[in-house]
C-alpha cells in the first residue's frame, strides 16, 4: 500500500484553455466574471478581481451560473402557439415566419393606432433601448417592471434628493460606523451589500436591520428592529420627533445644500404652500447675514431657517412643527410599530450619537457651488439602505421619502461616512425628462414615455380625463408614476379600461405567474374571450430564454439566448454599473455562440425595426441603420457624441464620455475585462450636487450638458400642487372621488397614513400580514431550473411566528390555510421565532406551475412550493362606487404587495399538496435528464 | 485501516466567520463548480430536474434558529460546514483500503478515488456529516481544501486559495496555516475567541469557526438619553435662533 506522504496527485493541472469576461445576470447586481473556457465549453465561472462591482467575488447564484447556461428550460426556436392559449402546444418556426408574423400584428396598428400596442419590458437591462424602440414606434405603452417593483424608493429618492438607494447611490462602506437596513433588500443590491457588511463589521462598524423578518441580512445585524409591517414610517418620523425635540439635527448643512430655508407662501390661495419666489422664479430664503430676501442659489447667501415674512415661514420650521406634534412621539407610535418608546428613543439616541459624536473629517479641499472653497469634508458615518420592502406598500412613496429625509437632517448623505451617489445621480427631478403620451400614426411618440412631473400639468389624460396610458401611469389616480404600473397592464387591457388593445408584447416577465398580482384570475384574463369567440387580448407575444409558466399564454414566443450567449450594454444612458468614486460601465458578448435557434432580444427589436422601418431606426433612405444590437451600441449615438458606452470612444478609442463612434469600441471593452471605469476627481468625491468639481467633471464626460447644481428637496413643492389641485384651485381639477385622497397623501413633507388594505378590510378578522423575503441564492423565478440551487431552495414554507404558531396548535409537518379577504391558499408551515408576532412570511417565487421550467412534474416547486400572489389582488375591494380602485401607492402607483392581511387557520386534513393546484402546462422544451455529471 | 501521520509540517485549514456570514450560499456553488471540474469525479446531481434532487457537494450551509439565554430576540446562524481537516481524523483510521489519508505536507485529508470502493464507513465515522458519497461515481467525496489550486502555478498567486474562499462576498471565510501561531489566521482565531466545532468528538478539528459577537445590546447599554431642546414649535424656534447665531 502506497504510504499516505508518497501519494502523487496534480497540485497544478491547467485550470482552462482562456478566459473570457463578461458581466454576470443571474441578477440584476450585474457583477463581472471570469468564465473559464475549456475546448470551447463553458466549465467554470467566477468573480472578476478586477470588476468595480464585485471585486473578484461571487455570490451563489452567480457561481451557479453555468446551469442555468445549461439548463433543460433553454428554448429552442421560436414558437408558434397550435393550441388553445395556456395550454402550451406549440410548434417549432423559422425566425423568419416568426418576424414576418410579428410585423403582420404590428405594423398595421402602428399605422393606424400605435397605442394599441403594449409594450412592457420586466426585468430588462437595456431599458434605454427598449424604449428608444417602443417611442419610434410610436406607442405610448411602454414601461419596464419598476412599478410592481420599487419605484416609491426610485421616485421618493429622486423627488427628495436627486437619487435613492441601489443604482443611485451606496453607503460609505469604508467609513460609515452605522449601517440601517430597513426591510427586504437581499436581491438589490447583491454583492456590494454583502462586501460592506463584511468591510464595516472588520472595522468594527455596526449594522442595525429593520424588518418584521430576522431573516438574511438581518440574521447577521448587531441590533435587529422586529417592526410592524406597514409601519416604518411612523417609526422613521418618530426618530426626526426625537431629533428635532433634541435639536440633533445638522444645521449648517441643512441651511447650506437643502430647501428647509425656502420661504413657503402662507396667504389662502391657489399660491398657499408654494415657495415664493423671485423674478426670475427662483426660490427665496432670508440671508442669514443682512436678512434680506434672495435667491437660494445667489453666491454668498446663507439661508436664515429661523426667519419669517409675515406669516410665511420656512420649511424648517414648517417641519419642526409637523414633527414635534405628540402625535409623532416614541410613545404615541410605539404599540402600533410593534415596538417600545424605550427603545424608538434609543434608537433616535443612537442614530444622533453616530452622526454628531463620531464625526469625521477629511483634509481634502473643495469648492461648493456658490465659490466658496472648503477646506474640509466633514462626514456623518451613518448609512442608511432600503428597497423593496418599505416601498411595496400604499404608504410607501411618503415612507420612502421619510427615509430621505432622516439621512439628511443627520446631514449624511453625499458625505463621508455616509451616503454617497454614483453617477450619473445626483440628478434633480427638473433635469429628467418629462413623461410623454401624443401619439401620431405611423410617427413616433412625441418624447420620451417615463420621467418626472413637476405639476398637473405634465399629467397624461385626454380631455375628458381619461388616461392616455393603458396602465393609467401619470393620472390623478397615481400621478408621479415614474415607472409605470406594469401590474395593471393585463387588468386594464382585459377591462378595456381606459382602452382595448391589439397586441401585448412582453419580454423577460412572468406575469402569468410569480411576476402578477391575482396569479389564477390574470391566467384567466389572458385566455377569455370575447363574444364573438376572440381572445379579448388579441395578440400576445412573448420573449423569454426558458420555459416560463407565461410561454404558454403566448400566440408567439421569441426565444432569447442566455446571458453568456448575448451583446448587452451596461450603460450610463440607464442603469449603469457605477461607483460612489467613478463612472462605470459594462457589456456582455456572447462567450460561447448559440447552439440553437434563438437570439439576442434586442437584436430581434432591431430586426423587427428594419422590417417595419421604424424611424429612428433607419436613414433618410428606409436603410437599416444598425443590423444588430452589437452594432447598435457600438455606433448609435443618443445626443452628438454620446452613445449608449462611455469608454473607448472616438476613432482612436482615446476618449472618455463623449466622442464618435469607435468601431472597435466593443473589442477594447473585451481586452479590458468587459468593462470601461472612469475616476472622478479627488476633490469632486463629496457633496457632488453642490460640488464645482464634480459638476464640471459630469459636464466633461457626459453625464449633462451643464452643471446641475441644487437643493435638496425636504419640502416636495409638486406634491403641494397636486394638493392645491385637489383643494380646487387650477384648471387641471381631480375628479371628485380623489380629492380627499389626494390631499390627505400628497403632503409636501414626509407623512405616515395608514396603508390602504388596514382600512378596506376588517383587521380584526384578517390580523396578521404576510410578506415575502427574497432568497439570496434565487432570483425570481429563474433559481428553479438551476440544478443547484433548486437543491438549496426546492420548497417554501410560511414562516410563522411563535405566538401564532402556538395558538393554532400547529407542530411539524402540518398545513395551513392563509386567506385574505380576496383568496386563500393551503400551504405548509414552519416555525421561525425570529419574526414579528403579527407577520407570516415565506420564499418569493419559489412555487412553480407544473410543466413549467422543465421540472418534473412532481418536483417539488410544483407540489409544495407556493406563490403568496394568489391572495393579492391587483385592486383593492370593491367599494361601491363602481371604480376600479387600484391596489398601488397613490402617489407613485407601485404596487402595493406588502400591504397584504391575513387570517390563518390549521388544514385539517392535510392536503396532498400546496392548494390551489393548476393542470399541467404542455412543456414546449421536455423535460430535463434525470441526473447530470458533467465534467470537461 | 489507515494510519494517521504523527505530526503534519502544516494545518491548512479554513476559519469562518459566523458573524458575518450572510448565508448567501456563494461557498456552496462556487465549491461545487470547481470540485466538479477539477479534482477527482464530477459532483454528479442525481434527479436534477425531478421530485427528489439529490446531489454532492463539499460545503453546505445550515441555518439554525438560537434563542439567546437572557430571553431576548431569537437569531438565526448561518452555519457553512466542510470537512474540518481534523487532526484525529476518523474518517482516516477507519478506511479500509486506504484510499482516505492525511497529508503530512498540510495536513489537508483527501480521498484517493482509486482506491476508495465507496463503502461509506469513513462518512458513518466523521461526526460532522462532512462526507458525502457520490451516486454517480461510487465514491466517496469530500473537501479537498482545493488542493489544485492553492498550490496551482497555472492561476494567479491571490487566487491560491480554496474556490469558498475566493468567493465568498462577505469575507466570512478565511484560509490559512493554523499550525503557525504568526498566521493571519491563528491571529484572527486568538482575537475572536475562535472555537472547535465539537471538541467533546476529540478529533481535534483544524478548521475554527468565529463566533458571533453579541447582539441586540442597545437596549442593554443605551446610548446617552436625547436631552430636550424644545417641545413644541415655539421653543424650537428659540433655540434655533441661538443655535444658528453659534455656526
Amino acid at each position: 500500500m502506497t504510504r499516505p506522504e508518497n501519494i502523487q496527485i496534480e497540485t497544478s493541472p491547467p485550470v482552462s484553455d482562456e478566459i473570457r469576461k463578461t458581466t454576470c445576470y443571474m441578477c440584476a447586481c450585474r457583477c463581472g466574471i471570469n468564465v473559464h473556457m475549456k475546448g470551447g465549453q463553458i466549465a467554470y465561472i467566477e468573480g472578476n478581481r478586477d470588476h468595480p462591482v464585485n471585486q473578484g467575488v461571487l455570490c451563489g447564484k452567480g457561481s451557479s451560473g453555468i446551469m442555468q447556461h445549461y439548463a433543460p428550460s433553454r428554448l429552442r426556436a421560436p414558437l408558434k402557439r397550435v393550441g388553445p392559449r395556456g395550454s402550451g402546444e406549440f410548434e417549432e418556426i423559422s425566425w423568419e415566419e416568426a418576424l414576418d408574423l410579428a410585423v403582420s400584428w404590428l405594423e398595421p396598428i402602428r399605422q393606424t393606432d400605435p397605442k394599441k400596442l403594449a409594450f412592457f419590458t420586466g426585468r430588462d437591462q437595456s431599458q434605454s433601448f427598449t424604449s428608444f424602440w417602443g417611442q419610434n414606434f410610436g406607442t405610448p405603452n411602454y414601461a419596464a417592471h419598476g412599478g410592481f417593483c420599487s419605484v416609491n424608493m426610485a421616485a421618493g429618492g429622486i423627488y427628495t434628493m436627486g437619487g435613492a438607494f441601489w443604482e443611485f447611490g451606496q453607503p460609505d462602506w469604508e467609513r460609515t460606523k452605522l449601517f440601517v437596513l430597513f426591510g427586504v433588500a437581499e436581491d438589490h443590491d447583491s454583492n456590494p451589500i454583502k462586501m460592506g457588511i463584511g468591510k464595516m463589521k472588520g472595522h468594527g462598524g455596526k449594522v442595525m436591520g429593520v424588518n418584521p423578518i430576522r431573516s438574511g441580512y438581518n440574521a447577521v445585524a448587531d441590533e435587529w428592529v422586529g417592526i410592524t409591517p406597514g409601519t416604518d414610517g411612523l417609526l422613521i418620523l418618530s426618530i426626526a420627533h426625537e431629533l428635532f425635540r433634541s435639536g440633533k439635527v445638522d444645521l449648517d448643512y441643512l441651511r447650506r445644500y437643502t430647501n428647509a430655508g425656502f420661504l413657503v407662501n402662507a396667504e389662502e390661495g391657489p399660491e398657499k404652500g408654494l415657495f415664493l419666489r423671485d423674478k426670475d422664479g427662483k426660490p427665496l430664503v432670508i440671508d442669514q447675514k443682512t436678512g434680506k430676501p434672495e435667491a437660494f442659489d445667489k453666491p454668498g447667501v446663507i439661508a436664515n431657517l429661523a426667519a419669517s415674512q409675515g406669516e410665511n415661514r420656512t420649511v424648517f420650521q414648517l417641519m419642526a412643527e409637523k414633527y414635534l406634534a405628540a402625535e409623532y412621539a416614541p410613545e404615541a407610535v410605539a404599540e402600533r410599530c410593534g415596538l417600545t418608546a424605550e427603545r424608538i428613543r434609543n434608537i433616535a439616541a443612537e442614530f444622533a450619537r453616530v452622526a454628531f459624536e463620531e464625526e469625521i473629517s477629511l483634509d481634502v479641499e473643495w469648492t461648493d457651488w456658490k465659490g466658496e472653497k472648503h477646506d474640509k469634508m466633514i462626514g456623518r458615518p451613518i448609512s442608511f439602505h432600503a428597497m423593496r420592502g418599505i416601498s411595496a406598500h400604499s404608504n410607501g412613496f411618503q415612507t420612502a421619502r421619510a427615509l430621505h429625509v432622516l439621512q439628511i437632517l443627520l446631514g449624511s448623505v453625499e458625505v463621508p461616512g455616509g451616503f454617497r451617489f454614483k453617477p450619473p445621480y445626483p440628478k434633480p427631478p427638473e433635469a429628467h425628462p418629462k413623461p410623454h403620451a401624443g401619439v401620431t400614426p405611423g410617427k413616433p411618440l412625441d418624447g420620451p414615455h417615463l420621467g418626472y412631473i413637476m405639476g398637473p400639468e405634465h399629467l397624461l389624460m385626454e380631455e375628458d380625463g381619461t388616461a392616455k396610458r393603458i396602465d393609467k401611469a401619470y393620472t390623478w389616480e397615481n400621478p408621479f408614476s415614474a415607472h409605470g404600473l406594469m401590474h395593471m397592464v393585463i387588468s386594464n387591457a382585459h377591462a378595456g379600461d381606459p382602452y382595448k388593445i391589439d397586441t401585448l408584447f412582453l419580454y423577460m416577465a412572468n406575469m402569468a405567474w410569480n411576476s402578477s398580482m391575482n396569479t389564477a384570475e390574470v391566467m384567466r384574463m389572458l385566455t377569455d374571450k370575447d363574444e364573438n369567440g376572440e381572445y379579448v387580448i388579441p395578440h400576445i407575444i412573448y420573449s423569454d430564454a426558458y420555459s416560463s409558466e407565461t410561454v404558454a399564454y403566448a400566440d408567439l414566443v421569441l426565444p432569447d439566448t442566455t446571458y453568456l450567449e448575448r451583446h448587452d450594454c451596461i450603460s450610463l444612458l440607464d442603469r449603469p454599473i457605477c461607483e460612489a468614486e467613478a463612472a462605470a460601465d459594462s457589456i456582455r458578448w456572447p462567450v460561447v455562440e448559440p447552439d440553437r435557434d434563438v437570439r439576442g432580444f434586442q437584436t430581434v427589436l432591431i430586426q423587427l425595426a428594419n422590417k417595419m422601418g421604424l424611424p429612428g431606426f433607419v436613414d433618410d433612405d428606409g436603410n437599416p441603420k444598425w443590423e444588430d444590437y452589437a452594432d447598435y451600441i457600438q455606433n448609435h449615438e443618443r445626443r452628438p457624441g454620446v452613445g449608449p458606452l462611455a469608454g473607448w470612444r472616438g476613432k482612436e478609442g482615446d476618449k472618455s464620455g463623449r466622442g464618435e463612434a469607435n468601431p472597435n469600441q466593443i473589442e477594447k471593452y473585451i481586452e479590458n475585462g468587459g468593462f470601461w471605469i472612469g475616476h472622478i476627481p479627488e476633490e469632486g468625491q463629496f457633496y457632488k450636487p453642490w460640488n464645482k468639481a464634480y459638476q464640471d467633471w459630469a459636464v466633461e464626460i457626459g453625464i449633462y450638458d451643464s452643471p446641475q447644481f441644487y437643493a435638496f428637496n425636504l419640502y416636495v413643492e409638486p406634491l403641494r400642487k397636486m394638493q392645491l389641485a385637489a383643494e380646487g384651485h387650477g384648471e387641471n381639477q381631480p375628479p371628485d372621488h380623489l380629492r380627499e385622497r389626494i390631499k390627505r397623501t400628497m403632503d409636501p413633507l414626509p407623512t405616515w397614513y395608514e396603508p390602504f388594505e388596514d382600512t378596506n378590510v376588517d383587521v380584526n378578522e384578517f390580523p396578521i400580514h404576510a410578506l415575502t423575503q427574497r432568497p439570496m441564492q434565487m432570483y425570481h423565478s429563474w433559481g428553479t431550473q438551476n440544478a443547484w440551487l433548486r437543491q438549496i431552495t426546492g420548497k417554501n414554507y410560511m414562516y410563522l411566528p411563535k405566538k401564532i404558531w402556538d395558538e393554532n396548535g400547529f407542530k411539524e409537518g402540518d398545513y395551513a390555510r392563509i386567506s385574505s379577504v380576496h383568496g386563500s391558499i393551503v400551504v405548509p408551515v414552519a416555525l421561525h421565532e425570529g419574526l414579528n408576532d403579527h407577520t407570516i412570511w415565506t420564499w418569493n417565487a419559489i412555487g412553480k406551475r407544473k410543466g413549467a421550467w422543465a421540472l418534473d412534474e412532481k418536483a417539488p416547486e410544483a407540489t409544495e412550493g407556493f406563490l403568496l400572489n394568489h391572495l393579492i389582488h391587483e385592486l383593492q375591494p370593491p367599494k361601491g362606487d363602481g371604480m376600479r380602485w387600484t391596489n398601488s401607492d397613490p402617489v407613485t402607483g407601485q404596487a402595493a404587495w406588502f400591504d397584504l392581511r391575513v387570517k390563518i387557520e390549521k388544514a385539517d386534513p392535510k392536503p396532498d399538496e400546496a392548494q390551489p393546484v393548476f393542470p399541467p402546462i404542455k412543456s414546449p422544451v421536455g423535460k430535463g435528464p434525470k441526473n447530470v455529471a458533467r465534467k470537461i | 485501516m489507515t494510519k494517521l501521520p504523527t505530526h503534519t509540517e502544516k494545518k491548512l485549514g479554513l476559519v469562518i466567520d459566523l458573524d458575518t456570514c450572510v448565508g448567501c450560499h456563494a461557498c456552496v456553488t462556487s465549491c461545487k463548480g470547481w470540485n466538479t471540474q477539477n479534482y477527482g469525479a464530477p459532483l454528479s446531481d442525481i434527479d436534477a430536474y425531478g421530485a427528489d434532487p439529490e446531489g454532492t457537494f463539499l460545503n453546505r450551509v445550515f441555518n439554525y434558529e438560537v434563542a439567546p439565554a437572557d430571553g431576548g430576540s431569537s437569531q438565526t446562524v448561518h452555519f457553512p460546514k466542510s470537512c474540518l481537516h481534523c487532526e484525529d481524523a476518523p474518517c482516516v483510521t477507519v478506511c479500509p483500503t486506504g484510499a482516505s489519508y492525511k497529508r503530512v505536507s498540510d495536513g489537508i485529508v483527501l480521498v484517493n478515488e482509486d482506491r476508495c470502493m465507496g463503502c461509506g464507513l469513513c462518512a458513518w465515522a466523521c461526526p460532522y456529516g462532512a462526507r458525502e458519497l457520490d451516486y454517480d461515481a461510487g465514491i466517496m467525496k469530500k473537501c479537498t481544501l482545493c488542493v489544485d489550486r492553492i498550490y496551482n502555478e497555472n492561476i494567479p498567486e491571490e487566487d491560491r486559495v480554496p474556490a469558498c474562499v475566493r468567493t465568498c462576498p462577505a469575507g466570512a471565510r478565511h484560509f490559512g496555516d493554523l499550525g503557525d501561531p504568526e498566521s493571519d489566521v491563528s491571529q484572527l482565531v486568538a482575537e475572536r475567541g475562535g472555537m472547535d466545532l465539537m471538541p467533546e468528538q476529540g478529533t481535534k478539528p483544524v478548521n475554527k469557526y468565529l463566533p458571533p459577537r453579541p447582539k441586540d445590546t442597545l437596549d442593554k447599554q443605551p446610548p446617552k438619553a436625547l436631552e430636550t431642546v424644545a417641545d413644541e414649535a415655539k421653543g424650537f424656534l428659540g433655540w434655533l435662533d441661538k443655535a444658528l447665531e453659534k455656526l
